[in-house]
């Protein structure tokens, strides 16, 4: 059977080293910064990765495994809600890649496997660019836009 | 910056990403088909909306695959009206402080 399309493919291009963007998808003083969640894992293959929630409840919004790593140019990540977890038509797959770009580094944000019509597929379409740029302005300039996780 | 504007000035450009916008993933066959453009004219196109990152691509076996990417475009949206959709945030969070303050007082 061919491989799905995915359903977006997200380039971002940051000026900071390959090894920075990556710290910026994995750490968890980092992601909490612009992310509105940090991310949660010893990122080992096959281990759990957890999404939680920053407005201190400590709620886990995202869950998944950890289904390829290899710093810092590949992570394949799958990825659900906790209720869903177990349900393999509602979990998603997610894959980031970054390449060097001259002195900045090119980040591709592929996200597949995600069921037609859901709630997921409608929240991370308008989620991702939000994110990606948000992780852009924050270790190109050590800001991000206040106010961007506010609205929930 | 300067690319992205200069891809977006095109017309049959914005169709392209009019497209892509309503169906991710297609090939360059699949947009020549739809599109009044030749396939030379789509593929001409692609190359340069490409260049300007408004659309990325995913490789499937010999396919490419194309998607709208709207990450330059939400940089150029952050640059001009962030200021003022922040602004906007921290009205309502401060009508929403006042009232909750004023809410504790009265009861």
């Amino acid at each position: 059977m061919p491989e799905r399309a995915p359903a977006f493919v997200y380039v971002i291009y940051i000026a900071a080293s390959a090894e920075t963007v990556w710290n910026g998808l994995i750490d968890r003083e980092v992601t909490k910064e612009y992310w509105g969640h940090h991310n949660r894992s010893d990122w080992r293959p096959g281990s759990r990765w957890e999404h939680v929630r920053e407005d201190g409840s400590g709620k886990v919004d995202i869950i998944g495994r950890v289904l390829e790593i290899d710093p810092p140019r590949r992570l394949v990540t799958s990825w659900a809600s906790p209720e869903s977890e177990h349900d393999p038509e509602k979990v998603s797959r997610v894959v980031y890649e970054l390449e060097p770009a001259g002195a900045d580094t090119k980040l591709i944000v592929t996200h597949s496997e995600l069921e037609a019509g859901s709630a997921m597929l409608a929240g991370i379409s308008a989620g991702w660019p939000a994110v990606l740029s948000n992780l852009k302005s924050m270790l190109e300039t050590g800001k991000v836009m206040t106010g961007l996780w506010s609205k929930a | 910056m300067d690319e992205v504007f200069r891809a977006l000035a095109d017309p049959a450009r914005r169709a392209l990403l009019d497209a892509l916008f309503a169906a991710g993933g297609q090939t360059l066959g699949q947009l020549a088909a739809t599109l009044p453009m030749t396939r030379q004219a789509v593929a001409k196109h692609l190359v340069i909306l490409e260049a300007a990152n408004l659309v990325s691509s995913h490789k499937r076996g010999r396919e490419k695959l194309h998607y709208l990417n709207p990450v330059p475009i939400g940089e150029m949206v952050k640059r001009w009206v962030g200021k003022f959709e922040d602004a906007r945030i921290e009205a309502l969070t401060g009508l929403k402080d006042h009232a909750e303050a004023k809410e504790k007082k009265s009861a």
